[in-house]
């Protein structure tokens, strides 16, 4: 068992997160229209760079917008999140050691006691975004079951990650689930919600070229996000 | 009854037609018609799919639920933060729901997309700012009230505005000798005062072309007369076209995507026939973002441009203060507390926060900034063409408060709007709430104050 899921599963579950990614990317791209969309993408090419890049620079920092500014809890949970969500998978020693095995090369580690850290921090931010949804009302009224499994599917490895380092008696069983959890989440990612790991980046691009190349990106100092 | 005689799918494109609807007090026939208006399934999700393109579908399906967009909105703020005016709930509810039903709706539900759609979203695009996505929703209503349209679920002012466009490519029925008639007419009500005042009709080659908002020479030609006394002070070469004059577009507000078109060509038209070097546009919030903002794109100019340089009236206005081609005097400036109505549609969505700033540093002693201003700003209320239509008089005067209380925190005693529809917006806001504000355009107030070179005095006698 231990050895399919680490194995074949694994790749397969690699090949349909980059496959997908890819192929999300270019429909998305390819799906967008001048005329339409009415920004002149390609007329003024560098005007929508550099709307670009400061639409996705200014929200990728804590407090660097309006609005990460004006919901001051609720930014420092999303970034606890979301830091947690892709520095532990990436950096883990157990990771590593795993890709060296396998692949040959190896990326800077986490001391453990860090990752671990990060691990109780993104099982404690996740579970408070739970919360918000079900106690706010403008946050309760979009809220649909999707988005619920959504949160558990990005969950689950973290969860049984931490059961099976703990060394839980049961520690073969947590290994074995948290690979599949893993692998669960990288076929989620192309196709749910959890694309947004890189339709953010398009889709705040995007808006970005809008505002910087008709928006009066072309006249002022480009907007104030 | 499929369709109604005056609510239908069919566009107004006879003076008929147009008539029978005006004829129609308060649309009272044309809505007990739109209660049993059909909706072509197949022919709104046969546009559906030719239309919504990865931006529009990706925004839809990728929005997290975050509940972000909340507060951006006034009319969340104005209705004591009713989760139904939540942006996001807003769009998902209309037109992500018309989606995922393939347009399998019926006319209920389309009528709840119309109220929505125009009594809920002014179009005003703040929620953008607010999304980590990016996700506006004043596009995605736009966008939706051009589906609304196509089925015939539009509010009855604004079927009648794209029948204007259509036959008079104006908001409203002033016809070519109308206006040449209007422009005439204002040089001779102003020339004892200002002689040898024009207003210069088609002259080819002028530095600028000017051109305006219908209600001006329909309702308040001396705001053309101001703007020829402006131009004239600060020495302009300037014209306004006999044909090609307005630039509003209350199709852009109805999503009549064919009637923008038409109306952004005629004035496209003047252009390359008279060959200005600029075109100024009025104190038009709405209307420089038709025809300068948008408007390449429905007529299909790759560049995004229109055909030769075009600036808003602020912009204008500026530079003439910035070169000192207008003067102010420095005892005439405004000394009581004002403060700038940041119109949306040339502020957040053309960028022009910093030249209203320049302006006021000119004319006003004690400027004061609303919170939040600029490209924050909240809409005045009464965007999107909600100002002009009866069905939603009551939401709308609810929204208004949010634009009334931030006026209030100001301390301010006048509110300089550029901006017809936030200008309305206001004069009713003091109407209905009685805060005590005045409220002006730029022209007025700085006809009051600007020096006045000697040799264009009138002789005395
Ligand atoms: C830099 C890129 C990313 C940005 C800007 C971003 C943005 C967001 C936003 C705005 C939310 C809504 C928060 C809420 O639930 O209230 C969210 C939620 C979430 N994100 Fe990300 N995200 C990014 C990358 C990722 C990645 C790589 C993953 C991992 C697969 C991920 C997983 C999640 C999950 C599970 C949720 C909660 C479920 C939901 O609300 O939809 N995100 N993200
Ligand atoms: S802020 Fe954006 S992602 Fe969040 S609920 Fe609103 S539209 Fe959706
Ligand atoms: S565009 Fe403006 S009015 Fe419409 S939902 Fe967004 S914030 Fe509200
Ligand atoms: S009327 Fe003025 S404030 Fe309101 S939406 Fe239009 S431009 Fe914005």
């Amino acid at each position: 068992m231990y050895e399919f899921v680490r194995g074949p599963l694994a790749l397969i579950a690699f090949l349909i997160f980059f496959v997908g990614m890819i192929y999300r990317t270019i429909k998305y791209i390819r799906g967008l229209d001048w005329q339409a969309d009415r920004v002149a993408y390609t007329a003024h090419f560098s005007y929508g760079l550099k709307g670009a890049l400061r639409s996705i620079l200014y929200w990728l920092i804590p407090y660097g917008t309006h609005s990460w500014r004006y919901y001051k809890v609720f930014t420092l949970i999303f970034f606890t999140f979301h830091v947690g969500l892709l520095i532990t998978p990436i950096f883990l020693l157990g990771h590593n050691i795993l890709l060296k095995e396998s692949w040959g090369f190896s990326l800077p580690t986490l001391p453990e006691a860090v990752a671990d850290t990060l691990t109780v921090l993104v099982i404690i931010a996740g579970i408070f975004m739970i919360l918000r949804r079900i106690a706010l009302p403008e946050v309760r009224i979009i809220t649909t079951a999707y988005d619920y499994l959504i949160l558990a599917i990005a969950l689950a490895p973290f969860v049984t990650g931490f059961l099976a380092y703990h060394q839980a008696p049961t520690y073969n069983f947590w290994l074995i689930a948290h690979i599949l959890a893993g692998e669960i989440m990288l076929v989620a990612i192309p196709f749910t919600k959890l694309s947004h790991f890189i339709l953010f980046f398009l889709t705040r691009a995007q808006l970005g070229m809008d505002y910087g190349i008709k928006r009066g990106g072309m006249k002022g100092k480009g907007l104030a996000w | 009854m499929p369709e109604g005689k005056l609510c239908n799918k069919q566009t107004v494109d006879t003076k008929e037609l147009l008539s029978a609807l005006l004829n129609d007090k308060s649309g009272k026939q044309y809505y007990e018609e739109m209660n049993h208006l059909d909706v072509d399934s197949k022919a709104l999700w046969g546009l559906i799919q030719k239309s919504c393109k990865s931006r529009l579908r990706t925004w839809l399906e990728i929005c997290a639920h975050c509940g972000m967009c909340a507060d951006s909105c006034f009319y969340y703020l104005a209705n004591n933060r009713d989760p139904r005016q939540v942006p996001s709930y807003k769009i998902q509810s209309t037109l992500g729901e018309l989606i995922r039903r393939k347009g399998n709706v019926d006319n209920a539900f389309m009528q709840m997309c119309m109220d929505t759609a125009y009594s809920k979203c002014s179009c005003c695009t703040r929620c953008g700012l607010y999304c980590p996505f990016g996700i506006d929703m004043g596009i995605m209503f736009g966008y939706l009230r051009g589906l609304l349209f196509s089925q015939g679920f539009t509010p009855w002012e604004m079927k009648i505005g794209t029948g204007m466009h259509r036959i008079y490519r104006a908001q409203m029925d002033v016809t070519t000798e109308d206006w040449v008639e209007t422009c005439e007419w204002m040089v001779e009500e102003y020339e004892d005062d200002w002689p040898k005042l024009t207003i210069p009709i088609d002259e080819k080659n002028a530095d600028i072309m000017y051109t305006v908002n219908a209600r001006e020479p329909k309702h308040y030609p001396d705001d053309l007369a101001e703007a020829a006394v402006l131009f004239h002070i600060a020495g302009e070469k300037w014209t306004v076209p006999s044909e090609g004059w307005e630039e509003t577009s209350l199709a852009m507000f109805a999503g009549d995507w064919a009637a923008c078109k038409m109306q952004v060509e005629h004035v496209y038209a003047a252009m390359d026939r008279l060959k200005p070097k600029r075109m100024v546009v009025t104190e038009c919030g709405h209307a420089y973002r038709a025809t300068v903002i948008e408007g390449p794109y429905w007529a299909g100019l790759k560049s995004g441009q229109p055909p030769v340089e075009s600036i808003h009236y602020v912009e204008w206005v500026a530079e003439a203060l910035r070169t000192g081609k207008l003067k102010i005097d420095p005892a005439k400036k405004i000394k009581e507390p004002v403060t700038y109505q940041d119109s949306c549609n040339y502020i957040r969505n053309a960028g022009l926060g910093d030249i209203a700033r320049e302006i006021m540093s000119y004319i006003a002693e004690d400027f004061r900034e609303m919170s939040p201003c600029r490209e924050h700003n909240f809409c005045c209320g009464g965007g999107g063409g909600l100002n002009g239509i009866g069905r939603y008089r009551q939401q709308r005067n609810i929204g208004l408060q949010v634009k009334r209380d931030q006026i209030l925190a100001t301390g301010a005693k006048m509110v300089i709007a550029p901006c017809h529809n936030c200008w309305d917006a206001i004069r009713d806001m003091e109407e209905i709430y009685h805060i005590g504000i005045k409220w002006s355009f730029l022209k007025p107030l700085l006809l009051n104050m600007v020096i006045v070179p000697d040799d264009l005095k009138p002789k005395e006698e």
